[in-house]
């Protein structure tokens, strides 16, 4: 990504997931701009964690993500409509079970 | 400000600790402040405003804390809007003007571990409201120095331009280093009850600190026994912390009291 932008004196791009508690999974917050992973990592925690949001970041550099292209949707997600067994919401849920999630 | 020996009380003593730790902390703080908005990147912008803030935040701890020890019906504005140069104690080191980027970050880099150090001590002291205050904002002051170990790494060993501005500060800035291990009767009132720091404990340990921190950064560390100013823990200070003190303290004066609606 970094190596296509049109300025070239820009630092690289890089993606910033937090976890929002320990156990959980990372989510996707934003992303910072940094020369090296350290900075990429303070510069994440001076973004997206001063309130608190987080337990642990991690910080990807853009151009390692491999992302589906808007063409992919066909192929890639229409197959799943009409499957509603893959969804397991015909079984009923204990009171107990549910009350725990 | 100077005491005279025989009337230097214990509670004179905490609140003269206090208010040096405070002033320092205050005056860096709005020095960094002067970066907001003209830092180099935006993510950068926003880490200097952060350290600003946290380092006011600590600053008014501490003057809260002076206010209710003193017990004279100040609040924390008090000390930092209507009090004179010669009355504030801060380090010259945290007086002088930002500079350039590289500037900036040689001081904070120098401060930072200084007060890392310093902080290490004290986390342990008597008083258990000033215990908890060092212990609270320790963990700042940790990151800060992470931050600007990082900095100062990346711009001694970056470009020619980068390396030469940074040495550049280091070497100017050396003749403050001095009087971050001033002490005086205060400290030594201050470490017989437990709540002062032993500066002289640490300061081969910050030394190290810097110097390797220099060195893998490919820079020259400057002459430790080179002349050191002096003064700043009596009031003496630079003539750029009377202009700071205007620009921070004109609106206070002028508005004394106006209000946060």
């Amino acid at each position: 990504m970094s190596e296509n932008s049109s300025n070239k004196n820009e630092w690289p791009l890089w993606e910033v997931f937090t976890q929002p508690k320990s156990g959980k999974p990372h989510q996707h917050a934003g992303s910072v701009h940094a020369v090296d992973a350290e900075m990429a990592l303070q510069n994440a925690r001076d973004v997206y964690a001063r309130r608190n949001e987080g337990v642990n970041i991690w910080v990807v550099e853009s151009k390692h993500i491999t992302s589906s292209t808007p063409e992919d949707m066909g192929p890639f997600f229409d197959p799943a409509n009409d499957k509603p067994y893959r969804h397991p919401q015909f079984y009923s849920v204990p009171r107990a079970v549910k009350k725990r999630s | 400000m100077s005491i005279p020996t025989k009337e230097l009380t214990e509670k004179q003593a905490f609140i003269t600790y206090l208010l040096r730790l405070a002033d320092d902390r205050l005056i860096l703080g709005q020095r960094l402040s002067e970066w907001c908005g003209h830092a180099p990147e935006l993510e950068e912008d926003l880490a200097m405003a952060n350290i600003a803030l946290d380092t006011i935040g600590h600053a008014t701890a501490l003057y809260k804390y002076v206010a209710e020890v003193e017990n004279e019906g100040h609040d924390e504005d008090h000390y930092a809007f209507f009090r004179n140069d010669r009355d504030f104690t801060n380090l010259q080191l945290c007086e002088l003007p930002k500079g350039d980027f590289g500037f900036t970050i040689a001081r904070q880099f120098l401060f930072s571990s200084f007060s890392y150090f310093l902080y290490e001590q004290l986390k342990e002291a008597a008083d258990e409201q000033f215990r908890g205050m060092i212990n609270k904002h320790l963990k700042e002051i940790k990151y800060h120095l992470r931050h600007t170990r990082e900095w100062v790494l990346r711009l001694g060993d970056g470009t020619e331009e980068s390396h030469d501005r940074i040495q550049q500060s280091f070497d100017d800035l050396w003749m403050y280093t001095g009087e971050m291990f001033y002490m005086d009767e205060v400290d030594e009132i201050m470490i017989k009850n437990g709540n002062g720091a032993d500066l002289s404990l640490f300061r081969d340990e910050w030394k190290k600190l810097v110097e390797d921190t220099l060195n893998e950064a490919t820079l020259t560390v400057p002459d430790w026994d080179q002349f050191m100013m002096t003064g700043s823990r009596n009031g003496v200070h630079t003539e750029y912390l009377g202009h700071l003190l205007a620009q921070m303290q004109f609106m206070r004066r002028s508005y004394p009291d106006a209000e946060w609606k």
